[in-house]
């Protein structure tokens, strides 16, 4: 059938400058550039263009722009042409509309609505460059009190594991199979050099990886991808997903042809079949499930490390948390509307699930409220795009938060949302080896260490304008943050007032 | 309340508020007064601030904060401690003290000179800097507290250690970046700003050091030979530029 | 005391921001000694203050109803006594009671009424119920619902006096010199963003526990959050308030002792806590693994002082002043040393301590004599 969907974007090709070395055919793995072998040139296939830049980025020349498709529709303030295409996508193939990252729609971004507070006169900033400023973060379970001695001098409560953060951003759950072994490894290093977490996501752990242990989270999903003793055992942290920002309610499915002979191993799956996640955990259908899977896990590693939970924010959240919080987890992780996907149903990444902000506000709130908050750390997910947003989150009563697009765009990622394709042209969402080699894990821990290396000096500069040296000063400081354009329902929920009052 | 002989006087400061305190000092400086006693300071402060001439105030008592501060010229004699932001700011002149001071001693001085006979408090010497001939010294018989010499850049900084077993400082010379500081014995490389380098002095260092020891006995009676005979090492700034490298653009 | 602070806080500031003057002063062989210098001390240190807060707090103050919690309570009207003394008598056993002598002074402009009753528990109590939880219920409770009141000390043979106007102002108002006691402490204030009320001027106490402070404590917001989780209601909205409580949870319900209360508000670095030794480095960690939200952050020196103990402490960075001085068995701690030897001329010991280390005098104990590490004055 023939599309009625027309090129996303115009390949503009200056031949001034193209001295047809065909670099940007041997690039682009979605087939847009070819050389013309009878005419002897270089040309182009629009309609196969994602507009990942790849061809641009590495064109010796610069002799190629890529632009919108500038072709207009009638204006139509109803029907835009994401609309109209995604009716013809559906009427040609009868299919789900399938796509990657996070949503892309103009849901409201609160972190631009609210603005940190910094110190004038009756109190002074505090230069962090000189003198010391601390983000260091422990998480984990915290008990309500400390017990000593009699004689003050000996420590008589024993903690659960606590692990320590340096920086209070880890890298998010992304699977070996979603993004390619240098992409975890990447992470891998940069988590350990900067002292941070990485996330194995569903996948299992690449053997090869296993030496950065103390530095990861192993994740347990409902595939169970990868799941064994010495897994369990390799990590810091173990957590169980319930949910995704992306696609809250949804399983997942890694199509055959992303599964390697390396991602089949670590799997555990055969080579090339399909890795089905199913929608829920099957261990899992109440609370009382949960409770019995964060145990059985906490047996597994002998109560030597905490157990985080994941869940989708969704819209009672703040009940849900509180339950798994009741349910023993130590780490409670939120993945909000924004958090991305390797691969998800548009219609679910586009409408479901509520704004991070919101979620981690109400939950903080509630946990609080419960006067349960110390006993689980709260990370948040979906939508970091900066150190602004992290000090923003923090304020609001965040304890750490994850990374997962900001560390792929820190790797290279144009965020084309072509994940599910598995034909990532920078070699981050795919696992052919002919593109996955795009990566270099030496090249790649630098950059991520390097993004969280001037994240933490950016904190450090908000926090000595406010005041403070220690990162846990900030921690649901939410006087420190003052709202703008919200609502009084939206102020009230973030807890925070308007600015100027 | 005070005796003028020709170009001496005597100030008893005793429930004198701080502001007619220095409009007197004025006053009697702009009258060509030289030598200036002021007894019984009980914390009024600014003394010696504003006074740009070469005058001598000596003060029995406790003067209070801000002593000298952007002082241009005077020399100041404490019997007794000092408070906080002692030459604060200061330009030229000189304040010898017969005792401690406190807090932020000497802070940002673009000259003069300063001698402690004990110790001092947090963040002495922060951001003291020089230019050209202009180069601010502090010299403090004892030890310093947290910060001492941040920011620093330029100008000398001795800390003698006198009766001192180990310097309780961190964070010393934490963002120097320039200046050097001389210090007895040692310190852990943990108690140092992450700017800082340690040497030995060297021969041009000896010469500045030397004079300064002596100095600092001529004032307080102590033997220069015993001093200078302990070990002392040199903190220097690894860098002019310690944040070339903060920025991206 | 809703009345009191719409009256005199239009603004309905969130925070108090206060800069400040500070002095303690206390005898550990528990002799009483008169306020006149401990007047003397805080009206010399007149220009850290601007005139819109002063107060103290005595401690040995009223021997003869030693055993009695003593209540000092302001009111703007009658009305407002006779409904809070309606209140005690229903909960409390009025052992005696009389109105707080005071004297016309320059400066202080339109005071409340002060009263002072001396009170047992009595019966009233739950038996369930600890003396002091009942009592700080009883007070939170006058103080929250009943308008133009306020209880602004509870404890055991102490008391505090304060309102708006210069320390040495208050002090003459309530003729202060003719008290003595074996430890004073004291306050100068200097708001920023209130006009100033009486009730928000320093000492703030809770039980027998008080506090006078200088600095803002910018991690206000976290401190408050954390309290509230633990209970507390932070009404009077300063930073101040937040401290007292912290005491209270610490010290009182999770019997912490002094030394490590200290290394709660104002703990060591992390990079230090990985230095300590075995035992205490494990003992550092969960302090502030545990207590981080009631880590003070920013500029703060207060004195805290309870029945036989003063508690000088700083920030960990020291940005506010504290100099500690000793003579014989006195302790004195002030902003400014000029303050003491004002008082004290000739010290057996001056020093500044280090940013966070407590400096503790205790009653029957020696003084701290914590010897500076060099050059001490002597």
């Amino acid at each position: 059938m023939k599309t009625l969907v027309p090129p996303q974007f115009r390949v503009v090709r200056d031949p001034e400058r193209c001295i047809q070395c065909q670099v940007c055919v041997n690039q682009c793995s979605f087939n847009a550039q070819y050389f013309d072998a009878e005419d002897k040139v270089v040309r182009t296939r629009e309609e196969n263009c994602v507009g990942c830049h790849r061809c641009a980025a590495l064109c010796p020349t610069r002799a190629l722009t890529i632009t919108r498709n500038p072709m207009d529709y009638k204006a139509n303030l109803n029907w835009k042409s994401g609309d109209i295409e995604d009716i013809w996508r559906q009427a040609e193939s009868g299919g789900m509309l399938l796509t990657g990252m996070g949503n892309d729609k103009g849901y409201r971004i609160y972190w631009d609505h609210l603005l940190l507070n910094a110190s004038q006169v009756t109190n002074p900033s505090i230069d962090p460059l000189r003198e010391p400023m601390e983000l260091t973060t422990y998480i984990g379970r915290k008990p309500d009190r400390v017990h000593v001695s009699a004689d003050g001098v000996k420590l008589e409560t024993t903690l659960a594991p606590q692990v320590k953060l340096e920086i209070p951003v880890m890298f998010a759950a992304m699977s070996y199979g979603a993004v390619s072994l240098n992409v975890h490894e990447s992470l891998a290093r940069a988590a350990t050099e900067m002292g941070t977490l990485w996330n194995t996501g569903e996948g299992g752990l690449h053997e090869t990886l296993y030496k950065y242990g103390q530095n990861t989270i192993v994740q347990v999903a409902s595939g169970r991808f990868g799941v064994h003793s010495k897994y369990l055992h390799a990590g810091r942290v173990v957590e169980i997903k319930i949910g995704q920002g992306a696609k809250p309610g949804i399983g997942g499915h890694l199509p055959g042809e992303k599964v390697s002979a390396d991602v089949a191993l670590t799997r555990m799956i055969p080579r090339g079949s399909d890795a089905l996640s199913p929608a829920p955990q099957h261990d899992i259908y109440s609370i009382e499930d949960l409770t019995q899977l964060i145990y059985a896990l906490k047996e597994a590693t002998n109560y030597t490390k905490p157990i985080s939970v994941k869940i989708a924010a969704v819209h009672n959240s703040a009940a849900i948390a509180s339950g798994m919080v009741r349910a023993g987890a130590d780490i409670i992780v939120l993945d909000g509307l924004r958090g991305a996907t390797g691969a998800a149903p548009k219609v679910i990444r586009d409408n479901v699930g509520i704004p991070i902000e919101l979620a981690l506000a109400s939950v903080d709130s509630r946990l609080r409220q419960e006067g349960i908050r110390n006993q689980a750390s709260l990370v948040i997910s979906g939508g970091i795009r900066n150190s602004g947003d992290v000090a923003k989150a923090i304020a609001l009563g965040a304890d750490a938060v994850y990374i997962g697009t900001a560390a792929l765009v820190a790797l290279g990622c144009h965020v084309c949302q072509q994940c599910h394709t598995g034909k990532c042209a920078w070699g981050i969402c795919t696992t052919d080896l002919g593109l996955t080699r795009r990566i270099n894990p030496d090249i790649g821990a630098q950059r991520l260490s390097n993004l969280l290396r001037g994240w933490g000096l950016e904190i450090k500069d908000m926090l000595g304008g406010m005041g403070v040296n220690a990162l846990e000063s900030l921690r649901g400081n939410r006087l420190h943050l003052r709202g703008v354009g919200l609502s009084d329902t939206e102020l009230e929920i973030l807890g925070v007032r308007m600015a100027g009052s | 309340m005070e005796k003028t002989r020709t170009r001496k006087t005597t100030i008893d400061a005793t429930g004198i508020y701080y502001r007619d305190l220095n409009a007197k000092l004025r006053s009697l400086v702009s009258q060509g007064i030289e030598d200036i006693e002021i007894l019984n300071a009980y914390g009024q402060r600014y003394i010696g601030t504003d006074l740009n001439k070469p005058v001598t105030i000596e003060i029995t008592g406790t003067p209070g904060n801000d002593l000298g501060s952007f002082m241009d010229g005077p020399t100041i004699i404490v019997h007794g401690n000092a408070q906080d932001g002692t030459g604060n700011t200061m330009n030229a002149g000189k304040i010898i003290v017969h005792g401690r001071a406190g807090d932020t001693t000497m802070l940002s001085a673009r000259g003069g000179e300063i001698y402690i006979r004990d110790s001092v408090g947090y963040r002495a010497g922060i951001h003291i800097k020089e230019y050209g001939d202009k180069i601010p010294v502090l010299v403090i018989g004892g030890t310093a507290q947290d910060f001492v010499g941040e920011y620093m850049a330029g100008g000398v900084l001795v800390l003698l250690g006198i009766n001192v077993e180990n310097h309780p400082a961190s964070y010393i010379g934490t963002g120097m970046h320039g200046g050097v500081i001389y210090l007895r014995g040692r310190v852990e490389e943990h108690q140092l700003g992450k700017e800082v380098g340690v040497a030995e002095l060297s021969e041009t260092d000896r010469v500045t050091f030397t004079r300064l020891v002596q100095e600092y006995c001529r004032h307080f009676g102590n033997n220069a030979e015993d001093i200078l005979k302990q070990d002392f090492i040199k903190l220097y700034p690894k860098t002019l530029r310690p944040y070339g490298r903060l920025y991206t653009y | 005391m809703k009345e009191l602070w719409k009256i005199n806080n239009p603004h309905n500031d969130d925070k108090v921001i206060d800069a400040c003057s500070i002095f303690g002063a206390m005898d550990v062989s528990g002799k009483a000694f008169s306020g006149t210098g401990v007047i003397k001390a805080i009206s010399n240190m007149h220009d850290r203050s601007n005139g819109l807060g002063g107060g103290f707090a005595v401690y040995g103050l009223y021997p003869d109803y030693a055993e009695h919690y003593a209540f000092h309570i302001m009111y703007l009207n009658e009305a407002a006594r006779h409904e809070t003394e309606r209140f005690l008598k229903d909960n409390f056993y009025i052992v005696h009671d009389e109105i707080v002598p005071t004297k016309p002074t320059t400066g202080i402009i339109n005071p409340p009424l002060f009263w002072r009753y001396f009170i047992d528990i009595g019966k009233h109590k739950p038996t369930e119920m600890a003396d002091d939880d009942y009592l700080v219920d009883k007070v939170m409770t006058i103080n929250a619902t009943i308008e133009d009141v306020f209880v602004f000390s509870s404890g055991k043979n102490m008391g505090v006096f304060k309102g708006v106007g210069y320390p040495e102002q208050i002090a003459e108002f309530f003729r202060l010199d003719e008290y003595e006691g074996y430890l004073w402490t004291a306050h100068g204030r200097f708001p920023t963003n209130t006009p100033g009320w009486w009730g928000g001027a320093h000492p703030f106490s809770i039980l027998d526990w008080t506090v006078v402070h200088n600095g803002e404590i910018s991690s206000y917001g976290t401190n408050r959050r954390c309290l509230e989780e633990f209970g507390y209601k932070c009404t009077m909205q300063t930073d101040t308030e937040v401290v007292a409580y912290a005491l209270d949870l610490l010290v009182r319900k999770h019997n912490l002792p002094m030394e490590l209360v200290a290394k709660v508000l104002a703990p060591p670095f992390w990079n230090d806590i990985n230095r300590l030794p075995p035992g205490k480095k494990e003992l550092m960690l969960a302090l502030r693994q545990v207590y981080g939200g009631l880590l003070l952050n920013g500029p703060f020196t207060f004195i805290i002082a309870h029945e036989g103990e003063m508690i000088g402490l700083t920030d960990r960075i020291r940005l506010r002043p504290l100099t500690v001085g000793e003579k014989g068995t006195m302790l004195y701690l002030s902003s400014e040393e000029s303050a003491i030897r004002l008082i004290s001329p000739e010290l057996d010991n001056v020093w500044t301590p280090m940013g966070g280390e407590p400096v503790i005098g205790r009653l029957g104990k020696p003084l701290p004599s914590h010897k500076e590490p060099a050059g001490a004055l002597r």
